[in-house]
């Protein structure tokens, strides 16, 4: 028992450093290639007006990273480091499931639920 | 300022910013806010939404770190995520909803109090006497290691800590902010669990609740990647950097300054909030 839990801890560490790595990367090169391309624009975030709707959604984000948008690309990234503790939930479901401890894999589910539901929007239809 | 430049000079005070973090345990995320509104004049949903995700990227790096020395608790960290994602869903709905000079006035309070919870004494050891019926059944206690071998711990007042746990989610959707502070207060304060423990776990969670309001954020456009991309980048390599030299008394001016920091930037933030300025 205590050997298993000293695993699982081992995988989520690694899934865990995997993940951000992975995002970090994939931010660095969506930002080296807008800068490339666009890096003499003038930033404006003084005022707001919320992102594009392409940038609001995961499948608008990944229509961008497929339409070669740096932006999209950058914003892919983040999603990946979004997915990053979500993944982590995840994988502490099957963890659970394996040690047969029925009380935490039902709360386990509670979260994972919890975070899906949040990014995919909870209905939320933008203007 | 053009876009190569701005991200440079946000991707240095992110650096700087995560480096101090990192050392003084107060996390980077707490002033990038207030910096990227003060001195940059962002605004401050830009700012929330930037410094949310570079909040997930410390957290998780550091989280890996410390789940191979054994101080986190996997079961605390899981039950207690159920309070802090629905609070963080609920704070980050209300960020939308309230004018954005409260926001400001709140974060420099938040900030103030963080600031002086750093300060406060560390706790080693709590009396183990009482039991919470609750903890026994939840198997919440553990045993994490000491200098002299494994040491067993109880868990105690878990509602109350469940209750604090959705605050410090909620103020964490709210601000964007990790609310390590607040979760460690929960966890160390009101459940009694050993405060390395309680910092370990803390950041073990703290990706999850801001993943939970990351979702809401997405959705209503807070997330611009050009401005979080150099912010989660600094942040990231200053508070690796950060970890690495982590080391017990030298750290101690620095976290008088970065205190000071952060206190007069908390005083900003009320200031320009009070006056309508964010």
């Amino acid at each position: 028992m205590q050997r298993n839990e000293e695993q699982v801890d081992r995988i989520i560490s690694v899934l865990l450093r995997t993940g951000v790595i992975t995002a970090a990367s994939v931010v660095f090169a969506g930002g080296v290639w807008y800068l490339a391309r666009s890096g003499m624009l003038i930033p404006n975030y003084r005022t707001f007006h919320g992102e594009p709707q392409e940038l609001r959604s995961v499948a608008g984000v990944w229509k961008g990273v497929l339409g070669l948008h740096p932006r999209s690309v950058i914003q892919f990234g983040l999603l990946l480091l979004i997915a990053t503790p979500i993944a982590r939930v995840a994988f502490s479901v099957i963890a659970f499931a394996v040690q047969r401890d029925r009380l935490y894999f039902a709360l386990t589910i509670v979260v994972l639920t919890v975070l899906i539901w949040s990014l995919s929007g909870m209905g939320y239809a933008p203007r | 300022m053009n876009s190569l430049e701005f991200s440079l000079v946000v991707g240095l005070f992110g650096a700087a910013a995560g480096f101090l973090g990192a050392l003084t345990g107060l996390g980077g995320g707490v002033v990038i806010t207030p910096v990227l509104t003060l001195l940059f004049g962002v605004d401050i949903r830009y700012a929330i939404g930037a410094t949310l995700v570079s909040v997930i990227a410390t957290s998780s790096g550091a989280a890996s770190a410390f789940l191979k020395e054994g101080f986190s608790n996997i079961r605390i960290g899981m039950f207690l995520e159920i309070a802090t994602t629905l609070g963080a869903i609920a704070g980050a709905f209300l960020a939308t909803r309230i004018p954005t000079s409260a926001l400001g006035v709140i974060l420099g309070l938040v900030l103030l109090y963080s600031a002086f919870l750093s300060t406060r004494p560390k706790p080693e050891a709590h009396s183990n006497d009482s039991r919470d019926p609750l903890a026994e059944r939840l198997k919440l206690g553990s045993r994490y290691p000491t200098p002299h071998g494994w040491q067993p711990y109880r868990v105690q007042r878990v509602k109350t800590g469940f209750g604090m746990m959705f605050g410090a989610g909620a103020l964490s959707g709210l601000l964007g902010i990790g609310s390590g502070a607040f979760k460690v207060l929960a966890m160390d304060h009101a459940m009694r669990i050993p405060f390395k423990v309680s910092t370990s776990t803390s950041n073990f969670m703290i990706g999850v609740t801001a993943a939970a309001s990351a979702g809401v954020y997405l959705n209503r456009g807070y997330i611009d990647p050009v401005l979080a991309m150099p912010v989660m980048l600094g942040v990231s390599v200053g508070s690796l950097l950060g970890a690495r030299h982590l080391s017990g008394t030298e750290t101690r001016v620095l976290r008088i300054i970065f205190g000071a920091v952060v206190a007069v930037l908390a005083v900003e933030m009320i200031y320009n909030g009070l006056g309508g300025k964010i």
